[in-house]
């Protein structure tokens, strides 16, 4: 059996999380910023663990939608948390994949002995995403930044045209192909014969599941509520499987079959999860609740529109399967991000077709996914861990978790966990 | 705020008040304060405990003055006046633990004249006398009885925020029981108890009844419905004292539990009480926080929620989720970690509150299932006493009367007032008020308080 290459290193293990409930953009967090919500994400989880005062190793975080004054975010956000203020924080981006990889660097440091305890995880604010001047207007204002003579500062904006003084609205575009998220995937639908019944059902089952799970008090603790908001707004308990099939399609045009249903809302939320060196968890009688075993990261050709821009998932799962000596079988659970529900059943029958093995359904996405809870792109790895981490730790030690991620760029974020 | 109230709380509007007989009440001595003025003791015949209490304590004390002929002299018409004190007493400690004949009781008098108009701002009257229980033949037993009556007369003739109170003090007590109970009705923690009766016995465990500024160093309290109110209030004072906080909220109330977790270097344990295993969950949560071998010191069941209605309006919904959350939820959670070896249980010496309230001793419309509840803390308090009586363990209660919090300031304004006014130390109490009492009794020191129901209610005329 092949050896994992991590086998010599410590181990790094998830020990609690904690996020916010999240909620559909300009909605009840249209007023907070990214740094006021990643701040009472942190806030809750040291509540949580009495770490009020004390210093963490790290605290590694980030956002997709980012101002430029955020440029230091998550320092910022420890600064302004109960953490010491001696707590170093670093940025990291990777689209929709930020918070996983969030993890995956803070695990990696716990296993390289670079750091014993770490807070990791993101959020994001559709509501308050930057708002983007035109080139015009952006040319002109630097211009008179630079100009010496008071005239000179009024000539450059001579050049500016109406047109220019409308905002550019964010949106989730990609740079290469100027499609949107949506569209992109709408291709990928059609490619994979994805039907809409299939993808309504997904989206069902996520919503139920992740009501059972608010129902039976599995997220007490590991959501704290924000700004009066206790619960996922986003969340339809009472949705079926006849009001989805009502909803009109909004990409891939009229034939489409992906509904505002079936396709995440853009949210706004933040999620962090706290993570320990094993032997340091123990001593301080931390809940041990998973191992972060491995992970890998992988992109698509997706630009040449010979591969899909979401389902790079399925090429980093055989990769990492193969080199922990794992097959889809061993593990209890498995969570594929709900971008929409057409990419989940895309990389489910991409990973048939690779040959890596079929996705017992019954594993999928068992406590609810993004569909549901909805999908602040930073935030939602956070999410997925410490909820897997849970659902790991109360299954009992040796049961294993898949995570698949699919970000911007073509890429996808992947890990194991264990409950030890 | 209503447009009645802004009018009379304007400096026009409190010379109006003023004249129509409502003036401004005191403002009460708060806090670990002792009193400015000296400590005046009178060791009345068969008495002596106190001069040792307050000898333990290092209080200082002087001679009261005495009213007899002797010392009596004529003002400006003639008229005999009682001695005067030159410096205002900041307390009169009156040990009757030895009196036993109705004859002695003109003794009491004649240490109260001098001081009824002659004690500093939010001065204090304490008594010690002996329960008619423990003292032999009728006439001792009905003058025990006359002390009760001369305190709570007292309490309702003072003046400037000056409080009396009556401690029965049990056979065979040593000074070292009575000592926290003594400093915490000198000191300013007290301001809002007045009128009130408890009794202190030997001391269970073998704490030596040394008091400190920070008794809980070192020592865990749990306390339920801290998000908020004299929750929040309760886990700021026993912080304040060296606790390690450990607050518990409904879920959705967990980011202001949060912030009051990590305002006080604590933790916060998102919980709905009413769950069948909140005790399991509490205990697991001290165990994580500060490991298997530690133990709760005070476990606060603070956490209550009203659902006022007519009797005649009131399902069996209504009724039903008062008397969990209130009461049975406290006896669940009671249960659980009653089991010592259990991590995170409470401390075999540990301390238990429940919170009672006025509505529990004299009822209140609108609150049956609310006076059910909290009269039902009340019994669960003094039915502990008997079940534990060979623990170390001790189970108190207080009884808040009128505390001014966002619940009642929902109240309207004329209704409150009236609420605020009808006590003898003419307003609505602080949210510190009780919780200084409570901490009073969840002290190190205070073993020998056990099953006792202490009103903080500035002797509130409503109930006994």
């Amino acid at each position: 059996m092949p050896q994992s290459p991590g086998a010599s290193l410590r181990n790094a293990v998830i020990v609690g999380g904690n996020r916010t409930p999240f909620v559909k953009s300009g909605g009840a967090y249209a007023a907070a910023s990214n740094q006021d919500m990643l701040t009472a994400a942190i806030d809750g989880l040291v509540a949580r663990f009495g770490l009020a005062g004390q210093k963490v190793d790290e605290v590694v975080a980030g956002a997709v939608l980012k101002h430029t004054r955020d440029f230091n975010l998550t320092r910022e956000s420890v600064l302004g948390s109960a953490l010491d203020p001696h707590t170093p924080a670093v940025d990291l981006q990777q689209a929709c994949g930020t918070g996983l990889e969030a993890v995956i660097y803070a695990a990696n440091k716990i296993r390289l002995g670079q750091a014993t305890t770490a807070i990791a995880g993101g959020v994001d604010s559709a509501s308050d995403a930057p708002i983007v001047v035109k080139e015009g207007l952006r040319r002109a204002l630097l211009k008179a930044s630079y100009a010496r003579k008071p005239l000179d500062r009024v000539k450059a904006f001579t050049a500016v045209r109406p047109a220019d003084l409308a905002p550019v609205p964010p949106a989730v575009v990609e740079p290469r192909t100027g499609l949107s998220m949506g569209e992109s995937q709408a291709q990928t639908t059609a490619k994979w014969g994805i039907t809409r019944q299939a993808q309504d059902e997904l989206a069902l089952a996520s919503h139920r599941n992740l009501a059972r799970a608010w129902d039976s008090g599995f997220f007490d603790d590991l959501v704290t509520p924000y700004l009066k908001v206790a619960k996922d707004k986003i969340l339809r308990p009472e949705t079926t499987i006849e009001a989805l099939g009502k909803l009109r399609p909004v990409f891939g045009g009229q034939d489409g079959t992906m509904t505002a249903g079936n396709s995440t809302a853009l949210t706004d939320g933040a999620a962090v999860v706290l993570l320990a060196e094993e032997s340091y968890a123990r001593e301080h009688h931390w809940p041990v609740l998973a191992r972060v075993v491995d992970a890998q990261v992988a992109a698509s050709d997706y630009v040449t529109g010979n591969e899909d821009l979401l389902l790079a998932g399925a090429r980093a799962i055989p990769e990492l399967l193969e080199r922990n000596g794992l097959g889809l079988d061993d593990f209890t659970y498995i969570e594929i991000h709900e971008a929409f529900a057409s990419t989940v059943l895309a990389t489910l029958a991409a990973l048939e077709q690779n040959g890596t093995g079929t996705v017992d359904r019954a594993k999928l996405n068992v406590h609810g996914s993004s569909l549901a809870a909805g999908h602040p792109f930073a935030a939602t790895g956070g999410r997925i861990v410490a909820t897997l981490a849970k659902m790991l730790a109360e299954k009992g030690a040796g049961s294993k978790g898949l995570i698949s991620i699919c970000a911007a760029g073509g890429m996808a974020v992947t890990a194991i966990l264990e409950a030890v | 705020m209503s447009i009645l109230e802004s009018i009379l709380t304007s400096p026009l509007g409190k010379k109006v008040t003023a004249k129509a007989g409502l003036a401004e009440p005191p403002v009460l001595r708060r806090g670990r304060v002792p009193a400015a003025g000296p400590v005046a003791l009178a060791s009345l015949p068969g008495g002596g405990i106190a001069a040792d209490v307050l000898g333990h304590l290092g209080v200082e004390t002087v001679e009261p003055l005495l009213d007899v002929a002797d010392n009596r002299t004529p003002d400006e018409k003639g008229r005999p006046q009682p001695p005067r004190y030159t410096t205002r007493p900041g307390a009169l400690v009156v040990d009757a633990t030895g009196l036993r004949e109705i004859p002695q009781l003109e003794l009491i008098r004649q240490v109260l004249r001098p001081v009824m108009k002659g004690l500093e701002k939010s001065g204090r009257v304490i008594f010690l006398a002996t329960e008619a229980e423990f003292v032999d033949g009728l006439e001792a037993k009905a003058v025990a009885q006359s002390i009760d009556g001369i305190m709570r007369t007292v309490g309702k003739e003072l003046r400037g925020g000056a409080t009396a109170n009556l401690v029965l003090v049990g056979p065979d007590t040593r000074a070292s029981d009575l000592a926290s109970t003594l400093s915490f009705l000198l000191e300013g923690r007290s301001a809002f108890v007045s009128g009130q009766v408890w009794r202190v016995g030997p001391a269970k465990g073998d704490h030596d009844g040394s008091v400190s500024d920070r008794p809980f160093e070192g020592r865990i309290v749990v306390v339920t419905g801290a998000a908020r109110g004299i929750g929040t209030s309760i886990a700021q004072t026993f912080h304040r004292d060296g606790a390690a906080l450990v607050v518990v909220d409904v879920p959705a109330a967990g980011d202001a539990l949060a912030k009051v977790a990590n305002e006080l270097r604590g933790s916060a344990l998102q919980l709905d009480i009413t769950a069948p295993d909140a005790g399991a969950r509490i205990a697991a949560h001290v165990a994580r926080v500060h490991g298997p071998d530690a133990r709760i010191h005070a476990m606060v069941h603070n956490a209550g929620i009203t659902r006022d209605k007519m009797l005649a309006n009131l399902d069996e919904k209504l009724w039903a989720s008062v008397l969990d959350v209130n009461l049975a939820a406290e006896m669940r959670i009671n249960e659980v970690l009653l089991d010592h070896g259990q991590p995170g249980a409470l401390a075999s010496d540990g301390r238990i509150i429940g919170i009672a309230s006025t509505s529990g001793w004299a009822g209140n419309k609108g609150q049956t299932n609310y006076a059910a509840s909290k009269a039902g803390v009340m019994g669960l308090v003094w039915a502990m006493r008997d079940e534990l009586a060979d623990s170390q363990v001790t189970t108190n209660g207080v009884a808040p009367g009128f505390i001014e919090t966002d619940m009642t300031a929902a109240i309207p304004y004329v209704q409150r007032e009236v609420f605020r006014r009808t006590n003898s130390l003419s307003q609505g109490g602080s949210p510190v008020d009780v919780a200084e009492t409570i901490a009073y009794l969840c002290d190190p020191a205070s073993g020998g308080v056990d099953g006792q129901v202490i009103r903080v209610c500035g002797q509130n005329l409503i109930g006994r």
